[in-house]
């Protein structure tokens, strides 16, 4: 059983290989990328662990427990990361639970991060090369770690499949996702500076910088290898020191929560094969909502439509979600990075952007549900100007807030001018982009219903061109205005800042009006050939 | 309106042979004339001739991959055909979309709805979108739910509704301008029983109203007893079409399906089947 489920896993992930030539060269890079990380850190592990050993052992303790934590909890977030072998498939076929566990445990394996995850826990053992018996503890330790990440993970997202099952449920721990996502990039910038900090200071007292930085870790690490995440990666330091108790306390923990894991997977599993999907409650609105506010007009209507979705639609909701969350990053990383509040100006333009891009595919995020559109013959100016007006009279009033805000905080009034032609500019011609270029472009985004983090099949390179496509013509015609405001904020010069604006201004208009003009004339002469376009996304 | 498909040189691809000419009929509510459409090397429909009556309950019926949808499509200005025509009471669909939808409605098969609006919303968004006017609207949208039985879930998102009430809910908002054609793909697909009934009976009204309905299945006794006309679609082909009567003659339609379709086998079946010994 377990050898054919994994035979069937390997067929499936060949077959992805044949189905399209962009997902094959997705999956390509995909690999080399993963083989490039793969390599970089086995090397900089051995290396590192000649060149100050204990602090190695230290960071693969914590890595490793990084690497197990988002096995766990990464899984429940992009829901469906790897539904291939989804146990619900199996419901019909008379297999003995044991066996079918066996084999989608072993089966879990077969797949690139875990690949990635097996071969690095493998590879990074051999920083324990001059100790053999230590090696030998690092190596089962890297095994039993990776058994954990694949069980583990499987056990957090059986168990919790009836909550995810709740579209509710699902859909705000997707908008919640964002949160932390977003905070990555900072807190790893704050810990970069603390931890350089700390080596700067301790370079001149003694001699090896690591031993400074490895005593400010010792005490996490040694919290972190006892807990079920951690303990796997620290059997190699514990037999290194010959501290034999403490391996056989490790040993215990790991097999342990392996133990509990797969007892929870278990129960789960059999549960789940009793439960059919479906169910939940069911989300109920209120009246007609904005339908019964805005003009009763086609663009009106899609407005309306627009302006619900913005909010009820994870998808779309998780980009709003990034914006209150943009200023923190830029102060944050603005105040560690000895930038100072200065980086917060860019918060305003930035918020710009990433509003008036979220509809540059807004035909893809419609699907196949666009087909109303094309049987009733909605105007294509009504369909552009429904889908830009809400993002314009929502944007405008944030991102000048924005930029007041911005120029307070870093006590610039003087910059305020050309922030605001810079910002309105931005959003005004972004808007119109992404008018013009989601009437001719369609590219595959995670379907109505899906996390906003699933990355669709096939998509991730031609999704990249037809962004890179509109980010290049966006900021291309940013550059008129951008070559007024940036001498006006940097030297300062106030006369160019109110030239900034008006340019900013006028500008963003005309890309904003005909933008939208050239959208609604290719919509309405190829508005079946669009719906064809997103049916092939099924 | 007539394009060349891009061939490629090792793969000619069959050309539409020019049949008798035959003009659109002008009184029909639907008037389609050797429509092709080709998928890659997959030929969906090949030379569609069809009339469909105006004020007739028409049935289209044919074997799963006969082409119905892509006809369908193309009917309703959803699929723009290789070659061909389409006119709707006259109006070529093709070269005046825009006059000829405000006549049709449409349900097409195993499209998604706006599914994060309510019931009431949507069917508000369909009528909006149709460029009719609020009070209108409110009052067609009480209706529809009232005679689709959704009263009770007219604040539901749609994403959380059943796959009948979904098709429901389609239907609905594909009447609600008052189409003089509607044309449903697969309207009763997933539908119970009690609402099915109800879906015939608004269908029926509609028809002695002088609407023309145009459905596609393939459930044989259903189209047998409820339609006035029916076409028999095969292989991209339409292989026979008329009245219910003059289309089954003597048989049941089941069986003249059967005989102009093909594919039925006499065989002695899965002989192990029968055994009910549970070996594997």
């Amino acid at each position: 059983m377990a050898a054919q489920l994994v035979r069937l896993k390997l067929t499936l992930l060949a077959n992805a290989f044949r189905r399209s030539v962009w997902q094959t060269v997705g999956l390509v890079l995909a690999s080399v990328y993963g083989a490039f990380v793969l390599v970089l850190v086995v090397l900089g592990a051995v290396a590192g662990s000649v060149a100050a050993p204990a602090l190695t052992a230290q960071l693969l303790t914590l890595g490793g427990a990084l690497v197990v934590l988002a096995w766990w909890v990464v899984p429940l977030f992009a829901f469906g990361v790897d539904a291939t072998l989804d146990p619900q498939r199996f419901v019909t076929f008379a297999i003995p639970r044991r066996h079918l566990l066996a084999g989608l445990a072993l089966a879990g394996l077969v797949s690139v991060p875990a690949a990635v995850t097996a071969l690095a826990a493998l590879g990074v053992s051999f920083t324990w090369w001059r100790d053999p018996v230590a090696l030998v503890a690092a190596l089962v330790g890297a095994v039993l770690g990776v058994a954990l990440c694949v069980v583990g993970s499987r056990a957090t997202t059986t168990a919790l499949a009836p909550l995810l099952d709740s579209r509710r449920y699902r859909e705000v721990l997707a908008v919640v996702a964002v949160v932390p996502l977003v905070l990555v990039g900072p807190a790893f910038g704050w810990l970069s500076g603390t931890l350089a900090d700390s080596v700067d200071g301790g370079v001149q007292v003694q001699v090896g910088g690591g031993s400074v930085l490895g005593s400010a870790l010792a005490p996490l690490v040694d919290v972190v290898a006892w807990t079920p995440f951690g303990a796997p990666w620290s059997f190699g330091p514990a037999v290194h020191d010959g501290a034999w108790g403490l391996l056989a306390a490790r040993l215990a923990v790991t097999l342990a929560t392996l133990a509990v894991a797969w007892t929870v997977w278990d129960r789960s599993l059999a549960r789940a094969l009793v439960t059919p999907r479906g169910g939940g409650a069911a989300g109920a609105g209120r009246g007609l909502g904005w339908f019964s506010r805005l003009p009763a007009t086609p663009t009106g209507a899609v407005a309306a439509r627009c302006a619900t979705y913005w909010v009820r639609d994870p998808r779309y909701a998780a980009s709003i979600a990034i914006v209150p969350l943009l200023p923190v990053v830029l102060g944050v990383v603005g105040v560690t990075g000895e930038v100072g509040g200065g980086l917060l100006l860019l918060a305003a333009p930035l918020v710009a952007w990433v509003l008036g891009f979220g509809i540059s595919n807004d035909v893809g995020y419609d699907n196949t549900a666009f087909a109303l559109h094309v049987a009733t013959g909605v105007p294509g100016r009504a369909d552009r100007w429904g889908r830009a007006l809400p993002v314009l009279v929502a944007g405008l009033p944030l991102v000048a807030a924005f930029a007041l805000v911005g120029c307070g905080v870093a006590d610039r009034w003087d910059a305020l001018p050309a922030m605001l032609g810079v910002s309105l500019g931005t959003l005004a011609t972004s808007v119109g982009i992404s008018s013009a270029v989601s009437a001719r472009l369609v590219y595959p985004v995670p379907k109505p219903g899906e996390s906003p983090f699933k990355t669709p099949q096939g998509a991730t390179v031609a999704t990249m061109a037809a962004q890179f496509a509109a980010m290049g013509i966006d900021l291309a015609l940013s550059v008129p205005v951008l070559a007024l405001a940036l001498p006006a904020i940097l030297l300062p010069a106030p006369a160019l800042g109110w030239a900034a604006l008006a340019v900013g201004c006028a500008v963003g208009g005309v890309v904003l009006v005909l933008g939208v003009r050239w959208g609604a004339r290719v919509l309405d002469r190829r508005r079946p050939e669009l719906l064809q376009q997103v049916m092939a996304f099924r | 309106m007539v394009t060349e498909p891009a061939a490629s040189p090792a793969t000619p691809p069959p050309s539409p042979v020019p049949q008798d000419p035959a003009p659109p009929d002008p009184s029909a509510a639907l008037s389609l004339r050797g429509l092709w459409k080709r998928f890659g090397q997959k030929i969906a429909v090949a030379g569609a001739d069809l009339d469909v009556p105006s004020g007739s309950f028409f049935g289209l019926v044919g074997p799963n991959g006969a082409g119905k949808t892509t006809s369908l499509s193309m009917a309703t200005g959803l699929l723009r055909p290789d070659f061909g025509t389409v006119h709707v009471h006259g109006t070529d669909l093709w070269a005046h979309p825009d006059t000829a939808k405000a006549t049709l409605g449409v349900l097409p098969d195993g499209v998604r709805l706006f599914d994060r609006l309510t019931g009431a919303q949507l069917l508000t968004y369909a009528g909006l979108l149709r460029g009719m006017d609020r009070a209108t609207v409110a009052e067609r949208t009480e209706d529809l739910l009232t005679a689709m039985d959704l009263t009770g879930d007219r604040d539901t998102f749609v994403v959380d509704y059943s796959a009948g009430m979904t098709k429901k809910i389609a239907l609905a908002s594909a009447m609600i301008h008052a189409p003089r054609v509607l044309v449903l793909d697969e309207p009763f697909e997933a539908v119970d029983p009690v609402s099915a009934a109800n879906i015939r009976d608004i269908l029926h009204a509609y028809v002695d109203g002088g609407g023309t309905v145009v459905v596609s299945s393939h459930v044989m006794d259903l189209v047998q007893r409820m339609c006035s006309h029916v076409a028999i679609i095969g292989g991209g082909h339409v292989l026979a079409a008329g009245t219910v009567d003059q289309v089954r003659g003597e048989q049941s339609l089941e069986d003249r399906f059967v005989d102009l379709v093909g594919g039925r086998r006499e065989t002695e079946g899965l002989a192990w089947l029968r055994s009910s010994s549970a070996s594997s």
